[in-house]
């Protein structure tokens, strides 16, 4: 019972506030006070991406495990889905017609994510048991070879578009997005706090050591490795039915890379340095499309949206070479950084215990991270 | 019969161009235990180079010294941006994780894929013909092109002057020593610094000719061509047993010809052509769950 006092009203304002966010974003606005279409979409992207990231930071960051194929399992959630919803979507919202046009196209919403998760977990079950196998650098270019051989195989799925791309009708708004977007960061700072939480980070921290406490690592690898693929999978359910057109295109490296972006940039295992890195990302090629092109003599108009890319890569690099933890490292934002003095916070809000401490670092390299931790 | 004698040689083609980009990943892996992402990328670069000297320097006029000076010319440039970016991305991240430096090699690939799409945009452009091209019957009516002959020469003549510079130069030993123990080989008063720098500037080379070869037989060149070739090239030194020279070179032929089998008799066994780029990542999981070490590749055996 006190459970439900204590988190009953925060979670109605979430809902209220989802609420409005929800009706703001519609045609009418809310009270007159509405965003456009440009905006509306750059939240919902945004929601996605701290999605991804969030999930992805749980076998990166928490887990240290490196992962770089978490597009396939997006992809697979959001072709798995779609499949279930232009077959079967119209017979369902026909058959609970009386719950009105919106509460029955979130019935096949509700499924549709259902299904995605399902699909995408048992996927990453697939692919995390022989992969998590392996360590380090062989384990992230397998996940990416797995990445790309699941695109490869939908790209010649004829019932889901094959090279054409798949129409999929529109079924997300962002009162779903924003509840999948809270839940998935809910769940995995739950994990993260919880037992199983401490076992992944241990594991992170020395595979040996944690297996020598009894912490039965390929288990929890491979269970860290499934939920995160479950809430990609989520991310790409939501993507494919907001989006209403699913191309292959839309999962490549390139997509895998720019999660990995969001996530060291905001540090590896930090939830808050996730969400950033998520906003971040999604942001910052807009805000540079709003910066006036400049003409460079001898090469022409200059604008700074086509170099975003390259921004990206340069702050990737950067931020390796000058803090390779990321912004937040191993710590949290949050508001106990105005309560507390920040000598005492590192102790309690941060999950790995000092902060800085590479991630998974092995034998060989550890000798020569030792001064690494000093450079901060 | 015929046919198959043909898709072999078009399938060693495109293994010689992957074998020498797979030597490039297993120098630096032998010596710094690091996959150097951008490898691929650097293939790219010299490609495009070779594309700059050709069609300012020759005008497009087909010769052999033009040939021959596009193919040294891109290979010294890719050499110094080779080292360059081992200077000034990985150089500064070698104390930190592994995991950091991947993620720095990343960030490189990514970096020099974007700056090229942005320079040169991401339309293909179309290489000019250094040798004119002449196809030969050797026999039946098997055709062998004289883009595909070049590549075979040079590609041979590349691989056996790595082989000698690695066992028959001082900083070959220098080499053997770093890929043997970093640590000791410095404390033994070699440079480790410069043969780092020099490995890099080998492996850039022999993907920068590869580069201008595949260029030539293809005569098309785009900004990302270096991230599946890369990665295919990867999964050769893999499967060849990683910082095993000859293995790359065995690795990069396999999986030449399997990706020629497999567009030209997948069909016959229910696998369409479209998963040519699959294979490879098919064949690197089966690798790396049967025999991490690869082919060649042994725990105790000589790397560099």
């Amino acid at each position: 019972m006190s459970f439900w006092m204590k988190n009953l009203p925060g979670a109605l304002v979430i809902v209220i506030f989802l609420y409005i966010l929800n009706m703001m974003m519609s045609s009418s606005g809310f009270f007159g006070m509405g965003v456009d279409n440009y905006t509306a979409r750059l939240l919902v992207f945004i929601a996605i991406n701290i999605i991804l990231a969030t999930s992805l930071n749980l076998i990166n960051g928490f887990t240290g495990q490196f992962s770089i194929g978490h597009a396939g399992f997006m992809a697979v959630g959001a072709y798995a889905s779609a499949y279930f919803t232009v077959n079967y979507g119209q017979g369902i919202v026909d058959s609970v017609a009386f719950l009105g046009e919106t509460g029955s196209t979130s019935v096949v919403l509700l499924i549709a994510v259902a299904i995605g998760a399902i699909v995408a977990a048992i996927m990453g079950l697939i692919v995390g048991i022989p992969s998590l196998r392996l360590k380090g650098d062989y384990l992230a270019i397998v996940t990416l070879g797995f990445a790309e051989i699941i695109r490869i195989v939908i790209l010649n799925i004829d019932a889901v578009g094959g090279a054409t791309g798949y129409q999929v009708p529109g079924y997300a708004n962002f009162l779903w997005i924003g509840f999948f977007t809270i839940l998935t960061v809910v769940i995995v700072h739950n994990i993260v706090k919880s037992d199983m939480g401490r076992a992944l980070v241990s594991i992170r921290e020395d595979e040996l050591a944690a297996e020598a406490m009894g912490v039965n690592t390929t288990r929890y690898k491979v269970i860290s490795f499934v939920i995160s693929s479950a809430f990609a999978g989520i991310a790409g359910v939501l993507f494919a039915h907001y989006n209403k057109f699913l191309s292959t295109n839309d999962f490549q490296f390139i997509k895998s890379f720019e999660i990995i972006i969001m996530i060291v940039i905001g540090g590896m295992g930090s939830m808050t340095g996730a969400i950033i890195g998520a906003i971040v990302v999604t942001l910052l090629p807009e805000l540079l499309r709003e910066l006036p092109p400049i003409d460079l003599p001898g090469f022409g108009v200059v604008n700074f949206a086509d170099l975003r890319l390259v921004i990206f890569a340069l702050i990737l690099i950067l931020t390796m070479i000058f803090r390779p933890q990321g912004i937040f490292g191993t710590r949290e934002f949050g508001l106990s950084w105005l309560k507390r003095p920040r000598k005492a916070s590192e102790g309690t809000a941060s999950v790995g215990g000092t902060g800085g401490v590479p991630i998974a670092e092995d034998e060989d390299a550890k000798h020569l991270t030792s001064d690494g931790d000093k450079n901060e | 019969m015929d046919t198959f004698i043909q898709q072999l040689i078009n399938g060693l083609t495109i293994g010689s161009i992957y074998a020498l980009i797979a030597l490039g990943y297993t120098l630096v892996y032998g010596i710094l235990k690091l996959i150097n992402f951008a490898h691929g990328d650097v293939y790219m670069i010299g490609a495009y180079m070779g594309f700059l000297l050709a069609v300012y320097v020759f005008g497009s006029q087909p010769s052999i010294f033009a040939f021959v000076t596009v193919l040294f010319g891109s290979m010294i440039i890719a050499a110094i941006i080779g080292v360059l970016i081992e200077r000034f991305a990985y150089r500064p991240v070698r104390k930190f994780s592994r995991m950091t430096t991947l993620i720095t090699a990343m960030g490189m690939s990514l970096l020099i894929e974007y700056l090229f799409t942005f320079i040169f945009s991401g339309i293909p452009k179309s290489f000019p013909l250094l040798i004119s091209n002449e196809n030969y019957n050797p026999f039946g009516n098997v055709t062998i092109n004289t883009s595909q002959v070049l590549i075979f020469v040079v590609s041979l003549l590349l691989m056996v002057g790595l082989q000698y510079i690695i066992f028959y130069t001082k900083v070959g030993k220098a080499m053997r020593a770093v890929s043997f123990n970093l640590n000791s080989a410095k404390l033994m008063g070699i440079n480790t610094d410069f043969v780092i720098a020099f490995t890099f500037a080998i492996g850039s080379a022999m993907a920068a000719a590869g580069g201008v070869l595949v260029a030539q037989y293809n005569n098309k060149i785009f900004p990302l061509m270096g991230l599946m070739a890369g990665l295919k090239a990867f999964v050769a030194a893999v499967l060849g047993g990683i910082g095993n020279v000859p293995g790359a070179v065995l690795g990069g032929l396999l999986i030449g010809m399997a990706e020629t089998f497999v567009v030209g008799y997948g069909q016959n066994i229910g696998i369409p052509s479209t998963f040519r780029d699959a294979v490879a990542f098919a064949i690197l999981i089966l690798v790396l769950l049967v025999r991490p070490s690869g082919l060649l590749g042994s725990d105790v055996q000589e790397k560099v």
